[in-house]
């Protein structure tokens, strides 16, 4: 289906990340957002209170960040592309609901815009330490998907590609901004309503009498309904069965706990979205992503220009994580180099993924600004060898 | 002794007859709200059953979403408002009620309930109050009385409790009534009072708590606990609003306290983007109201 | 139905009449219906049902005037009542 084009705002632009992810959110035909400001995410909220009453669309600044990730869930519910926003601190608040959202099987997006932590840390500085918090933050088992934009350009596309893959899997999906892409100002183009392709909800076409609300054929995806139109459904955050009933028993919670998570790890193939670039022939592979996979290309050319051969890796996709793609290359090249805004976090997947074939060296940075493009020269350097 | 042979209950067409018996203990008053509840979902006329969703937390009362027949949704302790705000903001057409506990509405859920009461989100939301958190085991409620015994206040509670209906006016709900399980009739007609009016509506509901609340305070059976009701509950509609106290073991004022009107959180947003956008703007939702509201500001 | 002085619409005037239909496996024996039954129709009784609860019985069937109240108070959806004589 083709996005709605009072959404859409074609044409060429000049656009900060946040205001990207807006548009992005717009054009994908979002119409619900419940938010609540914490920097550096608030400009998304801003400009969709601006553009929202237009077109038909319902902004409400909620009492805190749970009322929010509360909110869109309902908003999914009663019909409505929902997306909520936030930085650490509010996405560390939104964690239970986030789980409720991923029990409920709710499509909609939670939008991250990390900044410098832990606790209120630098709230106006760039971060990227929520990484492995996207992925294991709220309690139980599940899976969860999150996309990493390096661009406003990107931050428009993926945000586009966050609603389509929630509506594909009925997840909640994260977009794991960071503060330098959010607050970066960048030519942003965005095309007419016609060549934008968006993922429609799977409503379900039974009847009430015949309709399970979680009973999913072999996509394990169940359909979707929308509140008030006779289905009569219950949902619940307890375990629960095709019925959604809750049903509190071991046999019940491997069945729906099990689904929830081949859901996507069974569809990561599909899922995974990386860009490779010289990885033919390639000594060193650089993974990052975010503003730092910008950051590292200066970098790269530089150990390229000296003779290295240096792939690299942009994730766009970094839940969930490529394991099998890394765990192949591990095999062929001497070491990867992981340049990330905190201390350790998707390297320990590349360095667990790897499964010692090959060394993972981390070029770290505490956060509030991004990385020296001389570490990550150095750091190549010394995988090289 | 008669034997009568089974036939359908009156009410059944409204549950999920697939999980009676429900969990809640023998004379909990729980049960007896959700009868009135269904009572007065028989009479209300406002939309058709399809377009009515109920949003409950956790506890005992949580779990009344699992039991009615409708578009029911069991969502996390207490969140239910912030999630019945959204399910009647992304679409206005439905009549969200929301029916949870004192502990899950007013405690965790304190600052949500606080705040839809002030916006006057057309939300009805139910509160069934039986003084403490009997789900988890009894630990004490901000609705507690004072000296009442609690497993988390073993020695008497010494905190000073909310009053409900005053927290609910002075938020600024438009309609604020209290009952309790006994007054069958009274609560049924609030209830359709409640689901008929447009905006913040709030109904607490006192009622018997025998496992937790009367064993731990030795207060006797669920049916001792209405029999005290029956003698010391005082019907003063319209009383002041501050006035509404609970002691423990002693009178309870009951009645409809706040009947009055204010523009819903919808209308607002409509009246004042329509004046100032004129046609640029579309009325989001139910159409104009015939009743003029003032607009905000 | 004993009255102390007869009404003048007495003719006029019909008393519903109602029948009481106990569903026992449902019932927990809480009690409320046979303590708060208007015409005292209700009684709990001795009889067991299959949770070991002590369920009512209907003591005076030409008392019940098809008021709804035990349908309404009781908490299990166990009791209700029907009305007679075409009402």
């Amino acid at each position: 289906m083709k996005a709605d084009p009072k959404g859409v705002l074609t044409g060429e632009h000049y656009l900060d990340g946040d205001y990207a992810c807006a548009e992005g959110a717009m054009a994908a035909g979002c119409r619900f957002v419940a938010g609540y400001p914490i920097t550096p995410s608030t400009e998304v909220v801003e400009r969709m209170a601006l553009r929202f009453p237009f077109m038909g669309g319902v902004f409400i600044q909620m009492e805190d960040e749970m009322a929010s990730m509360n909110a869109i869930l309902g908003g999914a519910w009663g019909g409505k592309k929902t997306m909520t926003v936030t930085s650490g601190p509010g996405f560390s608040l939104m964690m239970e609901n986030l789980g409720l959202g991923v029990m409920m099987e709710v499509p909609c997006v939670l939008v991250n815009v990390q900044r410098g932590g832990p606790s209120t840390g630098l709230p106006t500085m760039v971060g990227q330490a929520d990484m492995m918090q996207a992925r294991w933050g709220s309690h139980g088992d599940y899976e969860i998907i999150a996309l990493s934009p390096a661009s406003p350009q990107e931050a428009f596309e993926y945000t586009i590609e966050a609603f389509n893959l929630s509506e594909t899997y009925r997840v909640p999906v994260l977009l794991m901004m960071d503060e330098c892409v959010g607050h970066m100002t960048e030519k942003v183009v965005i095309p007419t309503a016609d060549k934008i392709d968006l993922v429609p909800r799977k409503l379900t076409k039974l009847p009430p009498e015949k309709y399970l609300p979680y009973k999913t054929d072999s996509s394990m995806v169940p359909e979707m309904i929308v509140a008030g139109e006779g289905y009569k459904i219950h949902t619940t955050g307890l375990t629960h069965d095709e019925r959604g009933y809750p049903v509190m028993t071991p046999e019940c919670q491997e069945k729906l706990v099990r689904r929830l998570v081949d859901k996507i790890r069974k569809n990561a193939e599909k899922i995974i979205h990386i860009e490779e670039t010289q990885i033919q022939g390639a000594d060193v592979v650089v993974m990052a992503y975010g503003i730092t996979s910008r950051v590292a290309q200066p970098a790269i050319d530089r150990a390229r220009k000296e003779g290295m051969k240096v792939g690299q890796i942009k994730l766009i996709t970094v839940w969930p994580f490529p394991e099998k793609r890394v765990a192949e290359l591990s095999k062929k090249i001497k070491a990867w180099v992981v340049p990330e805004i905190n201390y350790g976090q998707v390297s320990l997947e590349v360095e667990r993924c790897a499964g010692g074939k090959a060394r993972t060296i981390l070029v770290p940075h505490g956060g509030g600004w991004v990385h020296d493009p001389d570490n990550i020269y150095k750091a190549i350097k010394e995988a090289v060898k | 002794m008669e034997q009568i042979v089974h036939e359908e209950h009156p009410m059944e067409s409204y549950l999920r007859m697939d999980r009676i018996p429900h969990i809640w203990c023998p004379t909990c008053g729980i049960g007896t709200t959700v009868s009135c509840f269904i009572s007065a979902l028989k009479k209300y006329e406002q939309r058709s059953l399809e377009k009515v969703a109920i949003v409950s937390g956790i506890g005992c009362t949580g779990r009344v979403a699992g039991y009615v027949k409708l578009d029911s949704f069991h969502t996390t302790h207490g969140r239910a408002i912030p999630f019945a705000t959204g399910l009647k903001l992304a679409n206005p057409d439905l009549k969200v009620i929301v029916f949870s506990g004192d502990g899950d509405l007013i405690s965790i859920g304190g600052n949500h309930f606080i705040h839809a009461a002030r916006r006057n989100m057309d939300i009805t939301v139910i509160c069934i109050n039986n003084f403490i958190y009997a789900m988890t085991g009894g630990q004490v409620a901000p609705t507690t009385p004072l000296t009442a015994l609690a497993s988390t206040s073993p020695h008497g509670n010494f905190e000073q409790p909310f009053s409900l209906p005053q927290l609910a006016a002075s938020c600024g709900a438009v309609y604020v009534a209290r009952w309790t399980a006994l007054h069958i009739r009274r609560m049924t007609n609030a209830f359709l009072e409640a689901l008929n009016k447009r905006g913040f509506s709030f109904v607490e509901i006192i009622t018997p708590c025998s496992t937790l609340y009367g064993r731990r305070n030795r207060l006797g059976t669920g049916l001792d606990l209405m029999k005290f009701y029956y003698d010391n509950s005082e019907i003063q509609h319209g009383a002041d609003i501050r006035s509404l106290d609970i002691e423990f073991q002693k009178k309870i004022i009951i009645g409809k306290f706040i009947d009055r009107e204010r523009p819903t959180f919808i209308d607002s947003m409509n009246t004042h983007l329509k004046g100032k956008y004129g046609d640029k703007y579309e009325w989001y939702g139910e159409k104009i109201p015939e009743v003029p509201v003032k607009a905000a500001g | 139905m004993k009255f102390w002085r007869k009404p003048l619409d007495l003719d006029q005037v019909h008393i519903p009449r109602g029948e009481v239909h106990i569903i026992v496996e449902r019932c927990k024996g809480c009690g409320f219906c046979a303590e708060y039954c208007p015409k005292g129709v209700l009684e709990m009784s001795n009889d067991f049902n299959a949770k070991g609860y002590h369920p009512p019985y209907v003591k005076v069937q030409q008392e019940c005037v098809n008021c709804d109240l035990c349908e309404r108070i009781c908490p299990e959806f166990a009791i209700f009542c029907i009305a007679v004589n075409g009402d």
